[in-house]
């Protein structure tokens, strides 16, 4: 199935991607080729089939609903490229 | 002690160690020498812990002096590929987007084989985010096949594949979402690995696509994987998607006999294309079990040929939802002088993220869009069922399934980069074991005239490595 560059450039946004006019001219077509090779899935008859989404048949993993502490906050905001303030990651303005 | 111990597999080394032959702290400076000697051309290690690993050597020879290792494992010197967190050494993802990221804490995988004593030499290559079939992809440049350095290790795991082959180490952690273990072992000419789907703990370990993620050992032989699963498998509370199924002896089922074993042959799977010498070891597979007794049937797994298509809406779709984390808020690259926090999240991301990345969440973006979603994502899940089916139809008439592990040996570096759909060909024989959560093993049995290593695929049941292991030490020892 062929796409075209509007629609790329609309998937390219959804997926918060910022590509350059080469980048989308590249893409465009390589998502089109992608697209050909998995349409063949349209040919297999799947009438009444229930969709596979895990493979361990686990259901509802839970454990006991106790609070434990988190051993290093501090390290974890560590990892974060902005500014640390009162123990919050400080990000440029929303609105 | 001269570096030919580098050479050894890993469960002798074990025995050596218990001997006192040499040390640990003699076995790490051997392979340290060895990577100082071979790793400028092979390029498997993104990042080496020389020192760590000399401190953790010194630590275990002391544990054997006072009788108390920690396991066979201990003093063992292993590599782990790049996803695979570990506290206070970089973990990248052979990505910019994480080029400078320190983990906080461990992988369970790394916590558990620390805790059996093994010695980090330091971290492998892979493609970036382990999406590749080459280590092409990497943000480090690609791993060159130790057998033929104008080849490629394979991937995405040719990092780990390649360190366990060059003896740059005795084993090493991998992760397989469509064959990115068994790939590179057969590349390379070494035993990989793939667990069942939940055998091993993904905690701390980057992902791809989390339905098929799975964590695995590379090795010299299946015996030496065998150890090394042994202490990496079992329930994890930290990953919901661990079964707690008991860990067996791996090693104490490969001494069983293979008299009686019924061995399928999937039609589907010897398609046109394959490389002729693939073949005739393929073919030197079936006569090598046959002699050892077991039965070979012909089987059917009818819905073969879609599933590279199938994967290649699944994978793409899980990748746009896991990398949707990487937005430059809590760690990974920032884009410099942007104007507004959609700015700063689109510009950290098209800087922090390579070619096929950026591919792959574009085409998963779309698949799982609004409109779309029945017809791609939705069809996949179903065909993803039927495929399972599949599996589980044979494995009443069979206990293993042989196939080749690829179409044709390493390929050369720079070959398929163009071509996306031609490199996810690469993954034709062994993306169904991802699909069904199943466990496979790749284990070396022949070469090409140009000494090109070959593999063969053993595929197994769902929790059953001890029996593809088993077939793939019978192969070791008709090596020998």
């Amino acid at each position: 199935m062929a796409i075209t560059r509007d629609q790329a450039a609309h998937i390219a946004h959804l997926a918060r991607l910022s590509l350059s006019d080469d980048e989308l001219d590249t893409i465009t077509g390589e998502l089109s080729l992608i697209l050909d090779m998995v349409d063949q899935l349209q040919a297999v008859d799947t009438t009444g089939v229930t969709e596979t989404a895990q493979v361990t048949g686990l259901q509802n993993v839970t454990r006991p609903d106790i609070i434990t502490p988190c051993e290093n906050p501090d390290a974890l905001l560590q990892c974060s490229p902005h500014p640390i303030t009162q123990h919050s990651v400080t990000v440029p303005r929303v609105m | 002690m001269t570096t030919d111990i580098t050479t050894r597999p890993l469960t002798e080394l074990s025995t050596h160690l218990t001997a006192g032959d040499f040390t640990s702290r003699e076995l790490t400076d051997a392979y340290i020498q060895q990577i100082q000697a071979q790793d400028k051309t092979i390029n498997a290690y993104v990042t080496t812990t020389f020192d760590l690993a000399r401190q953790m050597a010194d630590a275990s020879d002391s544990r054997r002096a006072s009788g108390s290792p920690l396991s066979p494992l201990d003093g063992i010197p292993i590599s782990l590929k790049d996803v695979v967190c570990t506290t206070g050494v970089r973990t990248t993802a052979c990505s910019k987007m994480l080029e400078d990221f320190v983990p906080p804490y461990d992988a369970t995988v790394w916590q558990k084989l620390k805790a059996a004593g093994t010695v980090l030499l330091g971290k492998v290559n892979t493609d970036e985010f382990t999406m590749g079939a080459s280590t092409q992809t990497s943000h480090f440049g690609v791993t060159r096949n130790p057998h033929d350095t104008d080849r490629v290790a394979g991937g995405s795991s040719g990092g780990s594949a390649a360190s366990v082959a060059a003896h740059m180490c005795a084993g090493s952690v991998g992760t397989d979402t469509g064959g990115s273990i068994r790939q590179p072992a057969a590349f390379c000419g070494i035993t990989g690995l793939k667990v069942s789907y939940g055998r091993v703990s993904r905690y701390g370990v980057m992902p791809m696509a989390s339905s098929l993620d799975s964590v695995g050992p590379f090795a010299q032989t299946a015996a030496d994987c065998g150890l090394l699963l042994m202490y990496m498998a079992g329930h994890d509370p930290h990953d919901s998607t661990t079964p707690d199924v008991p860990v067996t002896d791996y090693l104490e089922s490969l001494r069983r006999p293979l008299t009686g074993l019924r061995v399928g042959i999937p039609t589907e799977y010897l398609i046109d294309g394959i490389d002729p010498e693939v073949l005739a070891v393929f073919q030197s597979a079936k006569a090598i079990l046959t002699e050892a007794g077991a039965q070979i049937i012909d089987i059917s797994l009818p819905h073969t040929q879609y599933a590279i298509p199938c994967y290649y809406v699944i994978n793409p779709s899980e990748i746009s939802a896991n990398l949707s984390r990487f937005d430059s808020i809590r760690f990974g690259h920032k884009a410099p002088d942007t104007t507004d926090l959609i700015d700063l999240y689109k510009s950290s991301r098209a800087q922090g993220f390579g070619p096929e990345v950026k591919r792959r969440i574009m085409v998963g973006t779309y698949a799982l869009s609004a409109g779309y979603y029945d017809a791609y994502y939705r069809q996949a899940q179903r065909v993803r069922t039927l495929i399972r089916q599949d599996f589980d139809q044979a494995y009443q008439k069979v206990d293993v399934i042989l196939t080749p592990t690829t179409p044709r040996p390493a390929f050369k570096v720079g070959e398929n980069s163009s071509d996306p759909v031609q490199m996810y060909l690469e993954d034709i024989f062994t993306a169904s074991a991802n699909l069904a959560g199943n466990c496979g093993v790749s284990s070396p049995l022949g070469q090409s005239q140009s000494g090109l290593p070959i593999g063969v695929q053993i595929l197994g049941k769902a929790f059953d490595e001890g029996t593809v292991l088993r077939v793939a030490h019978h192969f070791d020892l008709s090596k020998q």
